[in-house]
């Protein structure tokens, strides 16, 4: 099977006043149809950065390049603006973290939800308006049809959010990005839009990018996993891989923060991270981890190496295979 | 994990040693353009006004038949009336000179007396809320319905136009702006943890206006300061021109425009003198309005 | 909605209301108006007399009151100087100011909202520098002079455009400059800030997702947005021109009601200069009530609960 989005060496530079901030630096991913690829990490990793350079969505100065960035066999970089334009919201379309603001506030759901359809499929007002009820009803709103002419301040977050995913599946696209879809809701809605999502893409058969700080979310929805780390993808996977033997120092600090019932003890502490994230600005060399790192070394002072086990399996450690297993395990008894 | 890790060398964003506080500000200012013009010309200004007594080549008040309407030097060569000559002999640079004197002690005395009465009604209005804050807010609505050139031409030539009367006049009708920046202003403060710090330990009302209110919206009161002081000095021009406002033989620029006005056909220099000059100052400090509010402006730090 | 528009209604009133009584009590701005009108060869008779004609001796609210009501009525009194009502020499003049000042505001308009777009999508460009330039330039130059410059070019150096007076439309367009310039800089710098945070927000990203060609997201999604604040800055300003239309008209000797008003200054007409006092000052809530209205209208916060 083929991918619908093949990216290589992708870079994204931001020209800041001290210099270029190396926001992304070279990453490799893919995903096919019907599949869900869960981008991880921190706030300040690039990895929101990296869904709007798909989209064609970055800043004028921001400065993208990269080897491949293939959307279903077409490359993406070389596009003009309205060849783009004809792609997004049609074949590939995105979900924004904040549901409060990313709607219009002068135009009626109705309106807004139609745009895209009328547009990209040249169908009717009639054609467009049964459609958006019909996606409205689909990610669960009650009287879908009276709603399409509400204004979005009249609806709460969570129920923008699914307007907005009704949105992005108004032209069935191909690919959905999804951009911390749930960070900015109550923590109950967070379930039923993340559920709504995954229920979603097997209905439609798309391929899924989640990009999310939430190791909870990742576990619950992806097929695959990239785990990304200032500007790099330092480990990928399936989830089970990532979950049951992550490899690199970062993943494991991470998996450790999470409390697990019944096998973390009352009244311990969870596992943290200590140290903050470098600065991106500037020349980097070496691995950008290491000054968090309770395994660094003078090799990592100046090498970063990528260790590729499998196809989509790898990490990004001088360390050895056998050293991060052995890691892993002693972390997973622990 | 409680293990201590070597920072290896990797620089974090705090790392990067910036200039200290003192050095960004005075970067910023220097380096503001707008700010340096205006706030080049405005010294000039200053300067010339302050010391047209000591510089001023003749006597602004003093008038010579024989030597009337007299072109300025790059038309006749003539260095004894560097710009001239109105049309009742008197020297215009020296008119020049003494007039910056009359718009700067407007534009101050002006600004001054409307900032001290719409920065009140203003951080009442935002700190009190409610009642107070209607009333304010109504106030400035009825100010801004009525016309102001309108009605200090009425005023001042009701009650006869001076000095006095006319910085009286607009210092009453121009601090709208104030009113509603101020409100505006203190609202936002109002609702920060530091007043509500402040409240619980037990301060008194004063003493929050005073310590914490105050110091965090004195930036906007400068910015709407200069506006109004602009303000000022262009409504006193403008009512000097329509003869109602400062009355001859003080040497007003609106003034001498409106004196030139007879002349215009032949002696156009005649108006565009004290006009260029008005524009100098008004632009001057405007851009030093406008180079305060950037440099001193939350968003533009960093 | 109607819950709104009432209230703005009654708000209207009030200030009305309140502008009334400051323009009335410009009668005693200077003291005793009697003495005033009767001149200074008057004798104490012949104020006394005055007073009477004109009933200054009656207690102030009643004078106000009496006042208050004709002038609802479109009675304003008598003009001390030409003898006749008020109101007709008012409502003859009335057109000429309005005619302008639509012109200013039509000019004023259609330069500073495509300067101030076309400034905010491509902030530090040659255009927005130039809008800026314009803008600063537009601040700081007295209208007035402005005025006499204009006419030291076009009716002395090149002399194409008649300078005074309002028999043609070409009598306009001079003074058309002058006023709706200097309402120029002000719709233009909000137009450039409101449209520079609209292009920023989080719907035109949405917009732009939507795969929607730039022309639709500037029009549709941004322009409609940014232009909330402007309408009621144009009617704020439109206001303003009224009341500057005084310098204006009594430059360009345009017989408007500012041009009135100048002349009824000098010769101590009071209730002529009140009149139009209380005229621009009515216009000028109107509009503002209407501008609230129309803002609610393309706001469906407000327009919508």
């Amino acid at each position: 099977m083929s991918a619908v989005l093949e990216v290589k060496g992708l870079t994204v530079d931001i020209p800041v006043a001290a210099g270029d901030l190396h926001a992304v630096r070279g990453i490799d991913f893919s995903v096919e149809k019907g599949e869900t690829l869960c981008i991880v990490g921190e706030s300040g990793c690039g990895k929101s950065l990296t869904s709007l350079s798909i989209m064609g969505l970055l800043p004028k100065r921001a400065k993208i390049a990269a080897e491949t960035m293939e959307f279903a066999g077409t490359d993406l970089l070389g596009m003009k603006e309205k060849e783009l334009a004809s792609i997004r919201g049609n074949r590939m379309a995105m979900i924004f973290q904040e549901p409060m603001t990313s709607l219009n506030p002068a135009y009626t759901i109705g309106n807004q939800l139609m745009e895209p359809y009328i547009r990209h499929k040249k169908a009717s007002d009639k054609e467009a308006r049964e459609r958006a009820i019909y996606l409205l009803e689909r990610v669960g709103i009650t009287a879908a049809a009276s709603r399409l002419s509400q204004y979005p301040h009249q609806l709460s977050g969570g129920l923008r959010q699914r307007v907005m995913i009704a949105m992005a599946l108004m032209c069935d696209p191909e690919l959905i990005i999804a951009d911390e879809p749930t960070t900015a809701l109550d923590v109950t809605i967070q379930a039923q839009i993340l559920h709504l999502l995954a229920e979603l893409r097997n209905e439609f058969n798309s391929a899924l990018i989640l990009i999310t700080h939430d190791l909870g979310v990742v576990a619950r929805v992806a097929d695959k996993v990239a785990v990304m780390y200032a500007g790099k993808i330092v480990e990928a996977g399936t989830v089970e891989e990532i979950f049951r033997k992550p490899l690199h120092p970062y993943t494991q600090g991470l998996i450790n923060c999470i409390p697990v019932p019944g096998k973390t003890a009352r009244g311990s502490r969870l596992g943290s991270i200590p140290g903050i994230v470098p600065t991106l600005i500037g020349d980097i060399r070496g691995c950008s981890f290491r000054n968090r790192c309770a395994f660094a070394h003078d090799a990592c002072d100046t090498a970063d190496p990528y260790h590729s086990l499998a196809p989509g399996r790898g990490y990004r450690c001088t360390l050895d295979v056998a050293t991060c297993e052995a890691n892993a395990k002693e972390l997973v008894s622990a | 994990m409680t293990t201590t890790i070597a920072n290896r060398g990797l620089p974090a964003a705090e790392d990067i040693v910036g200039p200290t506080p003192g050095q960004q500000l005075r970067r910023r200012i220097f380096g503001h353009r707008g700010l340096m013009i205006g706030g080049g010309i405005l010294l000039v200004m200053f300067l010339m006004a302050l010391t047209a007594p000591l510089i001023a080549p003749h006597d602004p008040y003093m008038q010579s038949l024989l030597s009337r309407v007299k072109p300025p030097v790059w038309v006749t060569g003539n260095w004894d009336h560097v710009l001239g000559t109105d049309q009742l002999g008197r020297d215009y640079l020296s008119r020049l000179m003494y007039g910056a004197q009359i718009s700067l002690l407007i534009g101050f005395a002006a600004a001054f007396i409307s900032g001290v009465i719409g920065t009140a009604m203003g951080v009442a209005a935002g700190y009190f809320g409610g009642r107070v804050d209607m009333v304010v807010t109504f106030l400035i609505t009825v100010r801004l319905s009525m016309p102001v050139v309108l009605v200090a031409l009425a005023v001042v030539a009701l009650i006869g136009g001076s000095l006095t009367v006319v910085i009286s006049v607009l210092g009453l009708l121009l601090w709208d702006r104030y009113a509603v920046v101020m409100r505006s202003a203190t609202l936002q403060i109002r609702q920060m943890d530091y007043v509500a710090a402040a409240k619980a330990v037990g301060c008194s009302t004063p003493r929050i206006l005073l310590t914490e209110i105050m110091p965090n919206i004195v930036n906007n009161l400068i910015v709407v300061a200069t506006l109004e002081m602009a303000h000022a000095i262009l409504l006193e021009a403008a009512l000097s021109f329509l003869g109602m406002g400062v009355q001859p033989p003080t040497p007003s620029w609106g003034l001498m425009v409106s004196e030139g006005k007879d002349y215009i056909l032949f002696e156009s220099w005649m108006i565009m003198i004290p006009g260029v000059a008005l524009f100098l100052l008004v632009l001057a400090i405007n851009l030093v309005g406008d180079g305060i509010r950037d440099v001193t402006a939350p968003e533009a730090r960093n | 909605m109607l819950v709104y528009t009432l209230k703005r209604l009654f708000i209207a009133f009030l200030v009305a209301l309140t502008v009334s009584l400051i323009t009335f009590s410009l009668t005693y701005v200077a003291g005793d108006p009697a003495t005033a009108i009767a001149g200074e060869a008057a004798t104490e008779a012949d104020i006394e007399y005055i007073r009477e004609l004109y009933g200054f001796d009656r207690p102030i609210l009643i004078q106000y009151a009496e006042w208050f009501l004709n002038a609802m009525q479109g009675d304003f009194g008598q003009s001390f100087y030409f003898k006749l009502p008020v109101a007709d020499i008012l409502f003859e003049r009335l057109p000429i100011s309005m005619t302008l000042g639509v012109c200013a505001i039509t000019f004023a308009i259609s330069l500073s909202i495509p300067l101030g777009v076309l400034a905010a999508m491509r902030p530090n460009s040659f255009l927005d520098r130039l809008a800026l330039g314009i803008s600063v330039v537009g601040q700081a130059m007295p209208s007035f002079w402005f005025a006499l410059m204009l006419i030291v070019i076009f009716a002395v150096w090149y002399p194409i455009l008649p300078t005074t007076g309002s028999e043609s439309w070409e009598h306009f367009i001079l003074p058309t400059i002058v006023l709706g310039y200097y309402a120029t800089p002000a719709i233009m710098r909000l137009t450039r800030t409101g449209m520079l945070e609209v292009l920023g927000s989080d719907y035109i990203r949405t917009a732009r997702a939507k795969g929607l060609p730039q022309h639709v997201v500037l029009f549709k999604h941004a322009l409609r947005n940014a232009v909330i604040p402007v309408v009621s800055l144009a009617a704020v300003q439109f206001g303003f021109m009224l009341g500057g239309s005084i310098v204006i008209e009594s430059i360009f000797a345009l017989h408007g009601a500012g041009y009135l008003a100048w002349e009824s200054i000098g010769r101590n007409d009071l209730p002529v200069v009140q009149a139009v006092v209380l005229i621009f000052s009515l216009f000028y809530i109107v509009l503002t009530f209407l501008s609230d209205l129309l803002n609610a209208w393309l706001d469906p916060r407000i327009r919508v609960g």
